[in-house]
């Protein structure tokens, strides 16, 4: 008999029930709450006269609606402000640990879960955003839910779930210069396509994931979505158990020893078999950028817009003449002919520690082009401050870019970081779909490298030969 | 949330692939803390010209096609933000279901659990079904969910399925019928859970 993947040991060791012909009852380790997916979820608890079953399993954060300027300041906007305050009020109601706006820990729940070490291998973890895939890396298995759902675990701290199939993407050989984990998973999108990954559970695998930082491997795990995927994953190791070591909610001494055994036991098996696997090859992969309304519409730098004549399916073509149309690009125009007003650096995709120093390395000693707007929100208020102590801030501001205070901002613009209509923005976020980053926006998906090259030219350039002014 | 037994209503076509939940409900709509009041602001970007005036070239401001109760569209409807507030500004603006012929897994799972049925159809008879609500509007389809059967009145009577996982299909379809509360569901099996959090656990 093959052995097993890491994704059904993690499933099997939290079933509750299964019964014939229905969906799996999972029991839930850790529910991550924000402000925008949660209020009616409470307010069912309310009604129902029901308690949230495990206060010690949730925490709370509120990231989307936050402003990134002053913080001493109300919220402007009286809807956001309402929701931020419905949140904080839940919590207090429901005893839930909470990261409100002012605490040192607050900022996007994809980024304060791992900093705070409450992520953790083997754990099936939830939140009410679909970018929860990012946990995966650590591997967790991390699933993505609406609101009913939400409630649902709040009630039960159990989730009734369709058992998917398995998916492996091994990634071999080496990443080449330049070519970073969001060009990894730009890559994957391009070619499995935006459902390619729908029905699945996807686990990274390969040399290429094996060598990447924890921020990297969170980078493609968090992109999963964008492919059709609920789940992705990467086998923990080393460089896993090194990352979490001493964060606030890990075990510590013997204790930190001994459940990193335990942790290493989670990685699949040598002979286990996947439903399906799709190999990629490091050396081909390329800086990207997106060109149209999808994530699966990207292509390489070196590339241009594409003819939507050259497509041989009718809705593929239809789908190009209408992403052109809206982007207001020409067929046939070089990708780093394509000029940009706004660059926003952040987002549960790219506004970790990482991510702002690979930035910060492209611009360090390069002043913005006076034609762009550009600017840096980091991950969590932990992550700021980490760059403020090395320094980053300081280079980004002399360089030109506005140095923000955490949160999601600008990857949806439900806080007042929007673009105007019509503007084009290079974005390290996961979404280009129309109106994502403020309504008539016009979005390109890069990786921070590229962004922040991008920032100085005031056009796309391709990262492989940009000179470093160090 | 209400049961589902059979429907027949009016289609709004809607001739698109990927259709994402930012299109349904954009974000500066997310912000109600109540599951109503989303209607207005269904497929808003879409919906309105930069100066705000309903642009008459979207189907959503045509008529017949306002009124319609089925919105049909193509693969991987919903796909993007898991933000649940998709299905509600469906249902608040009047449809009862969606066919499509492939849907992104967070919004099909909002919709069991909202009582929108996801109606999944096989391409060739969404173009038809389209084709025909463009030539006609007003064009009806029948939804029969205990027999998970579409039809309409030219000919069209085809199988449909809820869920790719046809283990788990007859209990999606019969908690659609039914309207079944899951929180309600699950809690019967609480002594299951308490087990859990004992034994395996060791809470």
């Amino acid at each position: 008999m093959a052995g097993k993947t890491m994704f059904n040991k993690i499933w099997d060791s939290h079933i509750v029930d299964d019964p014939e012909g229905e969906p799996t009852l999972l029991y839930v380790d850790l529910h991550l709450v924000h402000e925008v997916t949660s209020p009616q979820a409470f307010e069912g608890l309310r009604l129902a006269n029901r308690k949230v079953r495990r206060p010690d399993l949730t925490i709370a954060t509120v990231d989307h609606n936050v402003p990134t300027t002053d913080r001493d300041k109300p919220i402007d906007d009286p809807i956001s402000k309402q929701q931020v305050d419905t949140l904080a009020e839940n919590v207090e109601e429901f005893d839930i640990t909470f990261y409100g706006v002012h605490s040192p820990e607050q900022g996007i729940v994809h980024v304060i879960g791992p900093q705070q070490g409450y992520t953790q291998p083997g754990k099936i973890i939830v939140c009410g955003d679909s970018h929860t895939a990012t946990h995966g890396a650590f591997g967790a298995m991390a699933i993505p839910l609406g609101t009913s759902q939400v409630e649902h675990v709040l009630a039960t701290q159990c989730l009734l779930q369709e058992k998917p199939k398995t998916m492996e993407i091994r990634i071999n050989g080496e990443l080449p210069n330049g070519v970073s984990a969001k060009d990894v998973i730009l890559g994957i999108i391009g070619k499995i396509g935006v459902d390619g990954g729908t029905g699945y559970a996807i686990e990274y695998t390969g040399d290429v994931i094996k060598n990447l930082p924890m921020e990297g491997r969170m980078t493609i795990c968090n992109m999963s979505i964008e492919a059709g995927a609920r789940v992705g994953m990467v086998a923990p190791d080393e460089t896993t158990f090194e990352w979490l070591k001493g964060r606030p909610q890990v075990p510590q001494g013997d204790d930190f020893e001994q459940i990193t055994k335990e942790w290493a036991l989670l990685a699949s098996d040598s002979d286990a078999e996947y439903d399906k696997v799709v190999e990629i090859d490091a050396t081909e992969l390329e800086p990207y950028i997106t060109w149209g309304t999808n994530p699966g519409q990207v292509l390489s730098v070196k590339d241009s817009i594409p003819d939507p004549e050259s497509f041989d399916n009718a809705e593929e073509k239809e789908s190009a003449e209408r992403a052109l149309e809206y982007m207001a690009l020409e067929p046939e125009t070089p990708l780093v002919e394509i000029e940009v007003d706004r660059v926003f650096i952040g987002s549960c995709t790219n506004s970790r520690i990482t991510d702002l120093r690979d930035a910060a390395e492209i611009i360090k000693g390069y002043k913005v082009s006076p034609k762009v707007n550009a600017m840096v929100v980091p991950g969590s208020t932990l992550v700021k401050w980490q760059a403020e102590k090395e320094g980053l801030d300081q280079i980004f501001i002399d360089s030109g870019f506005e140095w923000r205070e955490a949160g999601c901002s600008m990857c949806l613009g439900m806080n007042p970081d929007i673009l105007e209509p019509h503007e084009r923005c290079a974005s390290t976020s996961n979404r280009n779909f129309e109106g994502r980053q403020g309504k008539d926006g016009r979005t390109h998906l890069v990786s921070p490298q590229m962004a922040a090259a991008a920032a100085i030219e005031g056009h796309f350039v391709d990262v492989r030969d940009w000179k470093l002014n160090n | 949330m209400d049961s589902f037994d059979n429907h027949k209503g009016i289609v709004t076509p809607l001739d698109r692939s990927n259709v994402d939940t930012d299109q349904i409900i954009p974000a500066e709509y997310l912000k109600r803390v109540e599951r109503t009041g989303f209607g207005p602001f269904l497929f808003n970007d879409w919906r309105k010209l930069p100066n705000g005036k309903p642009d008459p070239d979207f189907v959503l401001n045509q008529s017949f096609y306002d009124i319609g109760t089925i919105l049909v569209a193509r693969r991987n409807f919903g796909s993007g933000s898991s933000r649940e507030h998709a299905v509600w500004a469906l249902m608040n603006h009047g449809f009862k279901a969606i066919v499509a012929s492939s849907f992104a897994e967070i919004f099909h799972k909002n919709s069991f659990e909202n009582g929108l049925v996801p109606v999944i159809l096989p391409d060739e008879h969404i173009s038809t079904i389209l084709d025909r609500a463009a030539a006609q509007p007003g064009y009806q389809l029948f939804i029969d969910l205990n027999n998970c059967e579409v039809s309409d009145d030219h000919g069209l009577h085809v199988p449909f399925v809820l869920h790719q996982d046809p283990s788990t299909h007859d209990f999606r379809r019969n908690t659609l019928l039914n309207g079944l509360d899951s929180i309600g569901l699950t809690l019967q099996q609480e002594t299951k859970i308490d087990a859990y959090e004992k034994n395996v656990r060791h809470d």
